[in-house]
């Protein structure tokens, strides 16, 4: 890391960082009021440099939630490849899931190679129009561990935004970590001079994942990160053989759905708990694949309709079907139609 | 006689025990040993600690980077007045950076009898659970088993079971790493339900065979304690 000097105290937290000259580590410091003072504290220019890479980018995209497991990196899996369905579309997924990087294995290229070229690292290409960049592809085998404190994973998240030649992109998602923490807060930084549209929240329907959506949405407030909408995964689950429909994660609060409501913030969907889902993910297949051409085409139309209802200021906006294919359709394409329509 | 267990929830951005046992609200208090934890019963035999016993605002993020929660881990570790305690379980959140560490670090002087690693079965969470082995081993931290969650769910009305979240995972991860395997637990609406609203489901249900899945874990990891 560039801001730790080598005669640094272990665990400084770096000379740009927020808390220099404040944590517990900088006491004894012969630095630490100058740290403290934040004259050491110049604004990072990667900052520039990365709004000047990604001025290629015409939207980017960041996917939260504040609880871990419920389907942030599936979702945002999903929606690079309905985003990349069009092929005159330029997609790239950035996984800045440092610990736990689970995309390269979601988009089915685990085990491939990051090449350094002139211009930077070229990330992997799923299809033509398809690009994805993970730490998982640095890594040799699959039981490395990244046992990375902030500092080092913030400088790999720099260089993720700086150093990779993205070349012209029409979305850029960004898939995080669960939390509030080191990740969120550089991606937010070093996007501040690029424009991140927004972020899309990724909850479950019970309160002890909306409790920790709730923080999600503050962390977006307190950044100025604007909220492009919920989605509510693992919404109920329909037997195969009887039909009946189980709430396994029970909205005992109101769900997404009364969390929405009362936030103020657009509801892109519920899409129920599908064996499939977890099934193409291990399998590295795009759920969308699963679908046939009439389900598709009626869900399409269906966002259609869902994305004009936005548009004229209706902020609650759900569709419940237990059909989940045709919901995720519907969330993909209202998403898809909300960044056209620079809603947020 | 029952266990006197103390639970430190060191997931300072999404701190979920609070409400799982019901005790949103309390402050805190001081004590001349430090900081009193917060006891879930009468008998004072469940204590806990979390960060959300130190926020005004249920709501409020915490957003914080990695030297500040760092910082005040090795404060609850060294300025929680536990008292005797037969048991320490230490929550994390999902990871293998400063929380953790910070858990490791702070411990070790005390012994750390081990680590459960909880997964579900799909590949996709083995994946990273592998990753969570490979930090216990090069931490120094025995591992005393996997436990497969999320396994299976049978239908109430029908008694179909459905692998929502495929199947074998867990067993096959153990295998592939020399761990053992403690057992699976089921998806099971009772379960969930009893930890929104912070009841004890093991109470309440003691003939399910969610129950018998839990406290057969539960078993097997008291028998390593005493072994060890």
């Amino acid at each position: 890391m560039a801001d730790v000097p080598s005669d640094a105290p272990q665990h400084c937290p770096g000379t740009s960082s927020e808390q220099a000259g404040k944590t517990s580590a900088c006491q004894g410091c012969p630095n630490q009021s100058l740290c403290a003072s934040g004259a050491a504290k110049a604004p990072d220019p990667a900052i520039e440099e990365i709004k000047v890479k990604l001025a290629t980018v015409k939207h980017k995209i960041v996917v939260l939630s504040g609880k871990g497991g419920v389907g942030k990196s599936t979702f945002s899996a999903n929606l690079a490849h309905a985003l990349a369905s069009d092929a005159s579309t330029e997609v790239a997924l950035l996984d800045v899931d440092i610990c736990g990087p689970s995309v390269p294995k979601i988009m089915g290229v685990e085990g491939e190679q990051v090449h350094q070229s002139g211009s930077g690292w070229s990330p992997v290409y799923v299809e033509d129009n398809l690009a994805v960049m993970s730490i998982g592809f640095l890594l040799g085998s699959p039981d490395d561990a990244v046992i990375w404190r902030g500092p080092k994973k913030n400088g790999m998240i720099k260089q993720f935004l700086r150093d990779v030649d993205w070349g012209e992109l029409d979305y850029l998602i960004v898939d995080t970590p669960p939390g509030t923490s080191d990740e969120h807060l550089s991606v937010v930084q070093y996007l501040s001079a690029a424009r991140i549209d927004g972020a899309v929240i990724i909850t479950t329907p019970q309160e002890v994942s909306l409790q920790d959506v709730r923080k999600e949405i503050r962390f977006c407030q307190k950044v100025n990160l604007p909220v492009i909408g919920v989605v509510e995964n693992m919404s109920g689950f329909e037997c195969p053989k009887c039909k009946n429909t189980s709430q396994i994660f029970p909205p005992t609060t109101g769900g997404a759905e009364r969390m929405c409501e009362e936030l103020g913030l657009p509801l892109l969907g519920k899409v129920p708990l599908d064996p499939r889902i977890g099934k193409n993910c291990d399998e590295g297949k795009s759920f969308l694949s699963e679908v046939p051409d009439s389900a598709a085409a009626l869900a399409y139309q269906d966002a259609h309709f869902a994305s004009r209802t936005v548009n004229t200021r209706i902020n609650v906006l759900f569709i419940t079907d237990q059909n989940s294919v045709h919901v995720y359709f519907i969330i993909l394409w209202s998403l898809q139609d909300l960044l056209k329509n620079n809603v947020a | 006689a029952a266990a006197s267990v103390g639970i430190l929830d060191v997931d300072l951005c999404g701190p979920s025990i609070p409400r799982m046992l019901r005790v949103c609200r309390p402050e805190v208090h001081q004590c001349e040993a430090g900081w009193v934890p917060v006891y879930t019963d009468q008998q004072q035999n469940l204590a806990l600690m979390s960060i959300g016993f130190l926020l005004e605002d249920p709501d409020e993020a915490v957003v914080w980077r990695g030297p500040k929660k760092t910082a005040l881990i090795g404060q609850f570790v060294r300025d929680v007045a536990w008292g005797e305690l037969d048991i320490l379980l230490v929550d994390t959140p999902p990871g293998t950076s400063d929380e953790h560490l910070a858990v490791v670090e702070n411990l070790r002087k005390h012994k750390i009898d081990g680590a459960v690693l909880v997964t579900t079965p799909q590949a996709v969470s083995t994946g990273d659970v592998r990753r969570e082995i490979t930090f216990c081993k090069k931490t120094g931290v025995q591992i005393l088993g996997l436990i497969e969650n999320m396994s299976g769910f049978v239908c109430p009305h029908c008694s179909e079971c459905s692998n929502i979240f495929s199947k074998g995972g867990g067993e096959e991860l153990a295998k592939l790493t020399g761990s053992e395997f403690l057992g699976s637990v089921p998806l099971d609406p009772l379960l969930t339900h009893s930890l929104e609203e912070g009841s004890n489901f093991l109470q309440a249900f003691p003939e399910s065979a969610t129950f018998s899945a839990i406290n057969n874990i539960a078993q097997k990891l008291l028998l390593h304690m005493k072994d060890g």
